[in-house]
């Protein structure tokens, strides 16, 4: 199973609970954990792996040759992100407008583009006890953290039970990180922000048909309005952590909650069990694992 | 008339309070909300929406199946595996148009995709200019650019004194569309590993586009130790750590009334963050 750990606000305990339950469930199996927040790649912090390999990740830029050039403008004309412009008898490269979709060299009449790799991040890949992490890392001044993400996933095994720790927001890395896991876990706190994000996160995985669960951290903290919230959609909450300063201490000082109060490593294996039984219900989406995603889910994100 | 971005990394250090209490305390300002996918400010400043525009935004292709002869050219060429069995899979389509472009039967339209909504709104505070992006929709460091430019704009117009940016989490995308060309970014961070960590890459992103940069530690005392780490670690960047806010729940409970804390309570914590905004604006106008 893929399990995804989400949250729409970002700081509320989602790293604790990924690194949490890949820790519980790796007493027992082999366990991978990705770690795709990769602007603030956060998980290793809490499990402590040893690096075994890295390899630097690339999108491809168009390079002209301008001897081949003849000025005629088709490359700018066709990218839909401006990331070429012909001026003056001169081809201006954009690299940070680059999505790397290899229209321009494709097109290009007088075969006058190549591609270079330009770097714009990290995978890593490192063990810790059971646990297999693999994590990607945007460099510092790179916009585009979709391409790392899918580097990462790449990586996805189908042998083992699979944790997935997102970036925060509902926006493309979110969605490229959550997208093809079999079931979502939204960790929220009860606060109204907690509840505004956890409402967009929830629309985010209703829109890919993802089933999902909450988490609700800090309890205690703010008001009912999650739970409220929550019965109304019909969307279980599987765990429920108080607000307790020996869990924000041991956060802080990056020990794993259940490595500080091991009686939460049987909470996490339950959460987890209740998590796959809910999973493999008819008709969701690890049932169905090997149709296509076409015609899994072909919902229209347009408006038209 | 001057840009402070307040930044976190992560998010869910108490940014958007923080912002929150500065709408309270700064005199003739206008308020930006750039956390454009999980926009919050506005939960505390209760606004009045004047305007409301859409937010259209990058393209996702179309194949018509009438028309298509299952050439297959598209789904070859396409980088983002968007395309499979002769159908676009819009949530992984970039908008990039190649397939639009090689198709021999010109089967392939590419349509405008409406990526979300802007406003700009009073509050008893003052203007605010916020967003809201469409589910998962792309293009955030645009929709956070038109933001910006709107508050900039209405701060010229009514020559107000300073632009307050609630800042996305992350160092990405949307974070450098909301800190390139600021005056000044104030970084708030928790005394954890993971917020130092978070602060170690944001800092650096600041360095990177030249923007001067304050430190502030929020709950400093649930480790004191960490404190006193990012502290010299601050020193030894030459970062000004500006202001330590104590842990107090007044600050949920005052999120849970929706008020910025300044306006909710009297303790410590109004009076740090007081401090905090003095600071803020004196480095603004020397
Ligand atoms: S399409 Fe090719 S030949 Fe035409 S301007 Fe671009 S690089 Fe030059
Ligand atoms: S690769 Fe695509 S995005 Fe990059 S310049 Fe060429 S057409 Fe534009
Ligand atoms: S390139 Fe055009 S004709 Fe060929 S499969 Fe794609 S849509 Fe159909
Ligand atoms: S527009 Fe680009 S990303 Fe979208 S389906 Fe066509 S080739 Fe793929």
């Amino acid at each position: 199973m893929i399990l995804s750990v989400a949250s729409g606000k970002g700081g509320t305990g989602k790293t604790l609970i990924a690194t949490s339950l890949a820790l519980a469930l790796s007493e027992k199996d082999k366990v991978q954990l990705l770690d795709c927040d990769v602007e603030e790649p956060n998980v290793d912090i809490f499990i402590r792996s040893n690096v075994t390999q890295s390899y630097p990740v690339f999108i491809p830029i168009p390079k002209v040759d301008e001897a081949k050039c003849n000025y005629c403008g088709k490359c700018a004309e066709v990218c839909a992100y401006n990331a070429i412009a012909v001026v003056n008898k001169k081809v201006l490269i954009f690299p940070d407008l680059c999505h790397g979709c290899g229209a321009c060299s494709y097109l290009c009449p007088e075969s006058a583009i190549t591609e270079e790799g330009q770097e714009i991040g990290i995978v890593e890949k490192g063990n810790s006890g059971n646990i297999e992490l693999i994590q990607g890392r945007l460099t510092i001044g790179q916009l585009m953290a979709p391409p790392i993400i899918r580097e990462v996933k790449k990586h996805v095994s189908f042998k083992t039970e699979v944790i997935i720790d997102v970036s925060p927001g509902t926006s493309c890395p979110v969605v490229e990180a959550i997208k093809g896991s079999d079931f979502c876990l939204l960790v929220t706190e009860p606060t109204p922000f907690g509840l505004n994000d956890l409402s967009l996160a929830v629309e985010v995985v209703r829109e890919l048909g993802i089933p999902c669960g909450v988490v609700i951290n800090r309890a205690g903290i703010g008001d009912g309005k999650v739970e409220e919230y929550c019965g109304k959609q019909n969307i279980p909450v599987l765990l429920t952590i108080p607000l307790d300063t020996r869990i924000a201490s041991f956060y802080s000082r990056g020990v794993p909650l259940v490595n500080g109060i091991p009686e939460w490593r049987g909470r996490f294996v339950k959460l987890f069990e209740e998590i796959k039984q809910k999973a493999t219900l008819p008709g969701s989406p690890l049932s169905l694992r090997g149709l296509s995603r076409a015609k899994r889910g072909n919902s229209a994100k347009q408006s038209s | 008339m001057k840009e402070v971005v307040v930044l976190s990394g992560k998010g869910g250090t108490g940014k958007t309070s923080i912002v929150a209490s500065f709408a309270a305390l700064a005199q003739s300002k206008v308020l930006a909300d750039c956390d454009v996918d999980a926009a919050d400010l506005y939960l505390l400043l209760q606004p009045q929406t004047k305007q409301e525009h859409e937010f259209w935004s990058g393209q996702t292709a179309y194949i018509d199946n009438e028309k298509c002869n299952e050439c297959g050219l598209c789904q070859e060429v396409c980088r983002f595996g968007a395309i499979e069995n002769y159908l676009v899979d819009p949530i992984s389509c970039e908008g990039c148009g190649f397939c639009f472009q090689i198709c021999p039967v010109d089967a392939i339209t590419m349509r405008e995709n409406m990526s979300g909504h802007w406003f700009v709104s009073e509050t008893r505070y003052g203007p605010l200019v916020h967003a809201r992006l469409g589910i998962a929709q792309e293009n955030s460091g645009k929709l956070v650019a038109l933001v910006r430019q709107n508050a900039k704009h209405i701060a010229e117009e009514g020559n107000l004194g300073y632009i307050i940016v609630d800042g996305p989490p992350g160092i990405g995308c949307a974070v450098i569309s909301s800190l390139s060309g600021a005056d000044l970014a104030l970084l708030i961070t928790e005394p954890t590993l993971s917020g130092m960590h978070d602060l170690d890459r944001v800092l650096e992103l600041c360095r990177y586009f030249g923007i001067p940069a304050l430190v502030c530690i929020n709950k400093y005392d649930i480790n004191e130790k960490n404190s006193r780490q990012i502290e010299s670690y601050c020193a030894n960047q030459k970062v000004e750590v500006v202001s330590l806010i104590p842990f107090d729940n007044v600050v949920t409970e005052a999120l849970v009334n929706g008020l910025p804390v300044v306006e909710f309570s009297d303790g410590r914590v109004k009076q740090e963050i007081y401090n905090l905004w003095r600071k803020v604006s004196e480095r603004l106008t020397p």
